[in-house]
């Protein structure tokens, strides 16, 4: 079949690069309306390259879609393990879906590792591609298998497509002038190639993209590119590949508008540099590395044309403090990390809540205690972010409930901070950080407004007429206090972490005024404007399901397939969780049961139970992943049949 | 040493982009309506008021200075300056003065702290800002005892310290604040003593004129807990001895008549006083606190005997220009928008691959 595939000096030759390939169209094409690939191989693979790029071409499309990108946490794990194996999972469909999907239609395994770790996901009649150069007697026993699943049997219910990935890769390449070693790195490519060849991929975008990756090094790129269109020329040409799939483009799912893919991390970085220009205020983030955060500061810090300052700290506690630092000469400051970051941060937390500045906590939530599972999700900091500091610190929490929610979540969050003078926490999550949805790009007139006014001049008249500025003297609509920025004349005032007087903001250490104090800041946080709770209850449902932050996909996809059964159930998400929505009492109290489904062990069940005194029942799981939505569907029908 | 200036700043490159006061200042200009809260008798008095004497010399808008301080005695300083403040929490003003120092280069940013703050629960927010060099000026107070919690050791305490904490006698040696600010890269240290209004004003001045982090150690008298611990350097007499004074330019001679010397010991390439004699005093060494070597400013911060305090010099230690980090980091944001244009947001949304959806 090799023989059939042009030489690489060819191929980079006859075809302008970034030119768009179509099938021949003497295969079979088959219409799908939504397939869920998966693509799985060693760490070093590049899987989630390999996974990035599909997902681009299939946004291109007009797919939509939903990616789950599943890694460890080891750069490089030993090789050929199934601790090892990385893997990306992508759902695309020519209909609105909701989550990266349950279990693979298609998995694309690079070693017999992959093969292991990931067959327990596939429903029999799945297909299987996988590199047979990798299935060696030894990277087979490595990983358990006695016998190769490839000849024993124990694959007969799939559809297997063994394929010489690496061999075909090297032959293809043999007229590059690479070593052995360096010609099978492509092999990722030449799987992409394959399965863009499959499922009709645009493939103009990949090849615009290896030659800008490796603009540097152009026969690293022209190697790829020819890898990738052998992939493609492998599927045309071979008859084990008998059948070619079209998903349509999901047009009636989209409003009108402009579209592109993005992840959860992305989409907030976006947000926090939106935020900054909707409040005409310098964005400064104060940072230090942590997984899965740090792509937020690596992408803050490409806009600095955007008048944005990125301090990476010596550590979270210094980020945090400069990010507060910041707010105090008037940024707009942010500080980004995951949950062991939040706990070191606590502290200054509880000194911008005393000093009542606007600041941004962004917290990426991931598996917890401790060190955790840093590169897993899970949404265990909710009670951290609700009372994880010292005396009674109330912080408004915030949390997105898509990857492309993260970027309206981040403006939500910095209306709060400044509105109200106060520190915002953000808790997103691994699986919306790293996952991936189409965007419908807002047009900047849909932004809010978010400017603001620092003080300017005295606020208060003392008994003997003269004017004078007080920093703790209220907004009394807002219960907000003045933004005073250095470099403001007459204003000249101090603030601390110490107890301060209503008011003047002296130090006080009277009995009554810290009473007051306590009580009005906690009054201020509470009393935030924020929009009531949506029901969806199209059929006057007895059971409702609540959720907050990334559960939305899969509990709202496993809704769907309950009323498509028949069942009635209403569903709700909280983006609010502190404070709560004004109706959430009377919600809570019009159905008869309530679930709640978290990636924890019941934190929102928990507040709900002790605010609302409602009966709360919870649905938990806490295993690093996202619910999948047909398991969720079924704990839900138990619910409702409870 | 840096220029006297009767003029406000005109002359200060540091200052250039702090706005100017418009009226001519005095002391009780800085001085805030908040009663001074300090045991009677503490150090702390004499710095404040040596700070507040020293401020109107500046001449800047005092709207556009700023006092950040941590926790201890020392960090209730801002409280009592009128210009802005912030007090803080333990540790961590360094951290929270990089950050307003490098959004708002119009500002000058002072830092006061303790040496239980800085250099114990802070140590590593102070050895990053030193060695980054943001423009700000940390006065160091440093009292070898923790004031406020009632009298433990502290990081600077002498070993064997007997404290509430350490009935026995303390363990753990201490810093050298001087020699650690030198290993953190720092651009500027020195050294004065409260009770010194003279010297200390001078120190003061030559850290304002300095671009980039200035430490300044002071040595305060505690005299509730540790009362005494610096009186070697002040007694006159004893004075004469204990103390080195170094002045840039100048051969570093102290005791009466400048009897005693520093020389550098030709077997070990390390410093030691010794008399000085018509034989020996050419070799005196000349203090270079530009020297680009932070070599001998080390060994002079190793000079003093840390149990007796003789032989411990005073004034800058080192100075020395380094890039400051704050006007690097504007210059990165100006760079981008030379190369990239001013952001445009609309643009940036709608980069990479897009496609567009028809009703």
């Amino acid at each position: 079949m090799t023989s059939q595939v042009s030489s690489p000096a060819e191929q980079a030759d006859e075809a302008v690069v970034g030119e768009q390939r179509k099938p021949a169209g003497t295969k079979n094409v088959r219409r799908l309306d939504r397939v869920i690939i998966r693509f799985a191989g060693d760490s070093g693979d590049g899987m989630q390259l390999t996974g990035d790029r599909f997902t681009s071409e299939t946004a291109s499309f007009g797919n939509d879609l939903s990616t789950l990108p599943n890694f460890p946490a080891e750069i490089r794990a030993p090789a050929g393990t199934l601790p090892g194996v990385s893997s990306f999972q992508l759902h695309f469909a020519d209909h609105d879906i909701l989550t990266p999907g349950d279990a693979p239609n298609v998995l694309v395994a690079m070693n017999p590792a992959a093969l292991k770790a990931n067959i327990g996901d596939l429903p029999r009649g799945a297909e299987i591609i996988v590199n047979t150069d990798e299935f060696t007697k030894r990277a087979m026993q490595k990983v358990g298998y006695d016998s190769s699943p490839l000849e024993d049997g124990s694959l007969d219910g799939y559809s297997l497509h063994p394929v010489p990935l690496t061999a075909l890769t090297v032959e293809a390449l043999k007229e590059f002038d690479l070593t052995r070693k360096e010609a099978e790195r492509s092999k990722n490519m030449f799987a992409l190639g394959l399965l863009s060849w499959m499922y009709h991929r645009p493939t103009e975008g990949t090849e615009k993209f290896l030659t800008s990756k490796f603009a540097k090094k152009p026969d690293i790129a022209a190697a790829n590119i020819a890898a990738f269109r052998a992939g493609w020329n492998f599927g045309e040409t071979t008859e084990d590949f008998a059948v070619s799939y079209e998903i349509a483009p999901a047009t009636t799912a989209f409003p009108v508008g402009t579209y592109r893919n993005i992840s959860g991390n992305l989409a907030l970085s976006y947000g926090l540099v939106a935020a900054s220009r909707q409040a005409d205020l310098p964005l400064y983030l104060g940072s230090y590395p942590i997984t899965p955060a740090s792509d937020i500061l690596h992408e803050l810090s490409k806009h600095k044309n955007f008048g944005v300052r990125t301090f990476q700290a010596e550590d979270e506690i210094a980020g945090i403090g400069a990010a507060l630092g910041a707010a105090f000469g008037g940024s707009l400051a942010v500080t980004t990390t995951s949950g062991p970051g939040v706990a070191l941060k606590s502290e200054t937390i509880g000194l911008a809540v005393s000093l009542e500045l606007p600041l941004l906590v962004i917290d990426i939530q991931r598996g917890g205690p401790s060190t955790g599972l840093p590169t897993k999700t899970e949404q265990a900091d909710l009670l951290q972010a609700m009372f994880g500091r010292n005396g009674e610190a109330p912080v408004p929490i915030v949390a997105p409930r898509t990857p492309a929610d993260c970027f309206d979540a981040a403006l939500e969050a910095a209306r709060i901070a400044l509105t109200y003078r106060t520190p915002v926490m953000l808790l997103s999550d691994g699986y919306l950080a790293n996952g991936s949805e189409p965007w419908r790009i807002p047009e900047l007139d849909e932004l809010p407004d978010l400017t603001v006014q620092f003080a300017q001049g005295p606020n208060h008249t003392l008994e003997d007429g003269s004017e004078v500025f007080w920093p703790y003297k209220r907004d009394p609509q807002t219960l907000a206090r003045p933004w005073a920025i250095p470099g403001t004349p007459g204003l000249e005032h101090r603030i601390g972490g110490i107890e301060k007087e209503d008011g003047t903001g002296n130090i006080s250490y009277a009995p009554a005024n810290h009473d007051f104090m306590v009580r009005t800041r906690q009054a201020k946080i509470d009393g935030i404007e924020v929009p009531d709770l949506v029901v969806d209850d199209p059929h006057g449902a007895r059971t409702l399901v609540l959720g907050w932050g990334s559960t939305y996909g899969p509990i709202t996809a496993a809704v769907r397939r309950l009323r498509n059964a028949g069942e009635s159930i209403a569903q709700a998400h909280l983006r609010h969780l502190n404070p709560f929505p004004r109706n959430l009492g009377v919600v809570l109290g019009s159905y008869e049961k309530v679930v709640i489904p978290e990636m924890n062990l019941g934190q929102l069940a928990t507040l709900v139970r002790a605010k609302y005194l409602v009966d709360a029942h919870s649905y938990n799981q806490v295993n690093g992943m996202p619910f999948k939505a047909e398991q969720l569907a079924k704990a839900l029908k138990e619910a409702i049949d409870g | 040493m840096a220029e006297t200036s009767t003029e406000g700043t005109g002359t200060i490159e540091a200052l250039s982009l702090v706005p100017k006061a418009e009226a001519r200042q005095s002391m009780k200009d800085f001085k805030s309506d908040q009663e001074v809260r300090w045991c009677p008798g503490c150090g702390d008095y004499a710095i404040l008021a040596a700070v507040q004497g020293f401020m109107p010399e500046l001449g800047l808008a005092k709207e556009n200075i700023v006092f950040v301080s941590g926790i201890g005695c020392s960090s209730r300083f801002p409280y009592y300056m009128n210009t802005y403040g912030m007090h803080s929490i333990h540790g961590r003003a360094p951290a929270i003065a990089t950050g307003l120092a490098s959004s708002r280069r119009d500002l000058s940013v002072w830092v006061v702290t303790g040496d239980g703050d800085a250099l114990s629960i802070g140590g590593n927010h102070l050895i990053h800002a030193l060695r980054r060099n943001v423009n700000l000026k940390i006065l160091l107070f440093n009292n070898r005892i923790y004031g406020l919690t009632k009298g433990q050791y502290s990081p600077t305490s002498e070993v064997g310290k007997i404290t509430k904490s350490t009935p026995m006698g303390s363990l753990d040696a201490p810093f050298n604040p001087v020699s650690l600010a030198i290993g953190a890269e720092a651009s500027f240290v020195a050294r004065t003593v409260d009770s010194d209004r003279k010297h200390l004003t001078q120190v003061l001045r030559e850290a304002a004129a300095h671009q980039g982090t200035a430490l300044i150690e002071i040595y305060q008298n505690c005299n509730i807990f540790n009362d005494g611990a610096f009186e070697v350097l002040k007694d006159k007499q004893q004075a004469e001895e204990a103390v080195i004074r170094l002045e840039h330019g100048q051969p570093i001679r102290f005791g009466t008549d400048g009897a005693r010397g520093v020389v550098r010991d030709a077997q070990t390439g390390d410093l030691k006083v010794v008399t000085v004699t018509s034989e020996n005093e050419s070799q005196v060494l000349v203090h270079d606190a530009h020297s680009a070597s932070p070599t001998t400013a080390f060994a002079l911060s190793r000079l003093a005997d840390p149990d007796t305090l003789h032989h411990t010099p005073i004034g800058v230690f080192r100075s020395v220009e380094r890039p400051v980090y704050d006007t690097q980091m504007a210059d990165q944001l100006d760079t981008a928008i030379e190369q990239n244009g001013k952001g445009d947001l609309a643009a940036l949304l709608a980069g990479g691959d897009t496609w567009t959806v028809v009703g």
